[in-house]
């Protein structure tokens, strides 16, 4: 073997080493790298109860509620939702149908065995997505849809 | 190719190409530039919710893309520096870090004053972030290691060794956003999230605007970094006093 040639190996064995050290790193830390739970995730008992942690997912149609400071709304993911209870400034892009993240805690109210859970939020984030148009088309897209 | 490729890396005809090929980087630089920000900033209509504060994205998604680009470039030019000890990749991937370092920067900073009054926060801590503010320290790290050494190899050595195992952290960049939940959104571009076609457009031309501007600066920096290396051979010297000796 050349001199070239071992160097060859040498980089491509580094480059081997690095990526798949990585890759374990990122399958055993996954959990932790996760910036929000969804509701679903609550629902199945995935999220740190009793810790202080985030929830995020789209803020559910006609379920804001104002009162003073203390703004009331449901977190949804389209399959399980959560109640939030916040008290402070919104956003500007806090919107119903839009996504927000939020942390605080879980705390539940027990009535006999049906349990309600509600967070208690001490901070609330707007999440953008990924859509930029101008205001006609979102107008247009939101026509089709109603007609559908 | 093999001998057009030693007589290319040649440093003096590196720096030659690198004179020659300045004014093909510069003007393309400026039209794409001057066009390029017409239609992000006057052509491009308004979002329908962020309403102008979106234009913030003409910057940002061209920085973020070069930042990740340049380091690919550095890595792969530092990792042919090692194996086949081609003197001019050296000489690229060093002077490509401080310029990746400031799209880096770039990026950072306008996604946090985008973040500030959209998200409601400066800063977050999600994957995609964090992974960005790590390429940037890669960078800061492979400028300082290679500027404690005084032999030019040596730095170069050891540098592209640091280059290559920081790699890693561009696939998780560029996958953060699919792999874990952020609060960064996930990609606008290739995915029709631009749903206009001027938007698509003035983001087009500041990326290539944005890649003459790097490959400019790089055969700027690049001319300067090799009169520095060949400081004691004649035609350096020629070069610079202007006269033959």
């Amino acid at each position: 073997m050349t001199r070239r040639q071992n160097r060859m190996l040498l980089v491509a064995l580094l480059l081997f080493g690095v990526f798949s050290t990585g890759y374990l790193g990122i399958k055993a830390f996954n959990e932790n790298l996760l910036y929000f739970y969804t509701p679903t995730d609550i629902a199945n008992g995935k999220a740190p109860v009793g810790k202080s942690f985030r929830v995020g997912g789209l803020v559910e149609k006609d379920s804001v509620q104002r009162q003073d400071m203390m703004v009331s709304f449901v977190v949804t993911d389209n399959n399980k939702s959560i109640e939030v209870k916040y008290t402070g400034i919104l956003p500007d892009l806090f919107r119903e149908g839009q996504g927000v993240v939020t942390s605080g805690s879980l705390t539940s109210k027990c009535i006999g065995k049906e349990c309600k859970y509600t967070f208690l939020a001490t901070d609330v984030l707007a999440k953008h997505d990924e859509n930029y148009m101008p205001p006609e088309v979102a107008a247009a897209l939101k026509s089709t849809e109603i007609k559908e | 190719m093999w001998k057009w490729i030693q007589r290319q890396s040649s440093p003096k005809i590196f720096y030659q190409t690198c004179s020659n090929l300045t004014p093909w980087f510069f003007w393309p630089f400026i039209g794409f530039l001057v066009i390029g920000l017409y239609w992000a900033l006057i052509v491009s209509p308004a979002d329908y919710q962020q309403g102008d504060g979106y234009r913030i994205i003409f910057i940002h998604v061209p920085s973020a893309i070069l930042s990740m680009m340049v380091y690919a470039i550095m890595a792969i030019a530092g990792g042919i520096g090692l194996i086949w000890q081609i003197k001019m990749a050296e000489v690229v991937a060093k002077v490509s870090a401080p310029i990746g370092a400031a799209f880096t920067i770039i990026a950072l900073v306008s996604g946090a004053v985008w973040g500030k009054p959209m998200w409601g926060a400066w800063w977050v801590w999600d994957a995609r972030l964090t992974s960005e503010l790590i390429l940037l320290f890669l960078y800061l790290a492979y400028m300082s290691l290679n500027n404690a050494f005084d032999n030019p190899r040596t730095a170069a050595k050891s540098s592209s060794i640091l280059a290559l195992v920081g790699l890693v952290n561009l696939p998780i960049i560029h996958y953060s956003v699919k792999w874990w939940n952020t609060l960064h959104q996930g990609y606008s571009v290739g995915t029709g999230g631009l749903k206009d076609p001027d938007m698509q457009i003035a983001l087009a031309l500041m990326f290539v605007a944005s890649i003459f501007l790097y490959a400019l600066l790089v055969a700027i920096k690049a001319k300067t970094e090799v009169l520095i290396r060949e400081q004691n051979s004649r035609w350096v010297q020629e070069e610079v006093t202007g006269a033959s000796i």
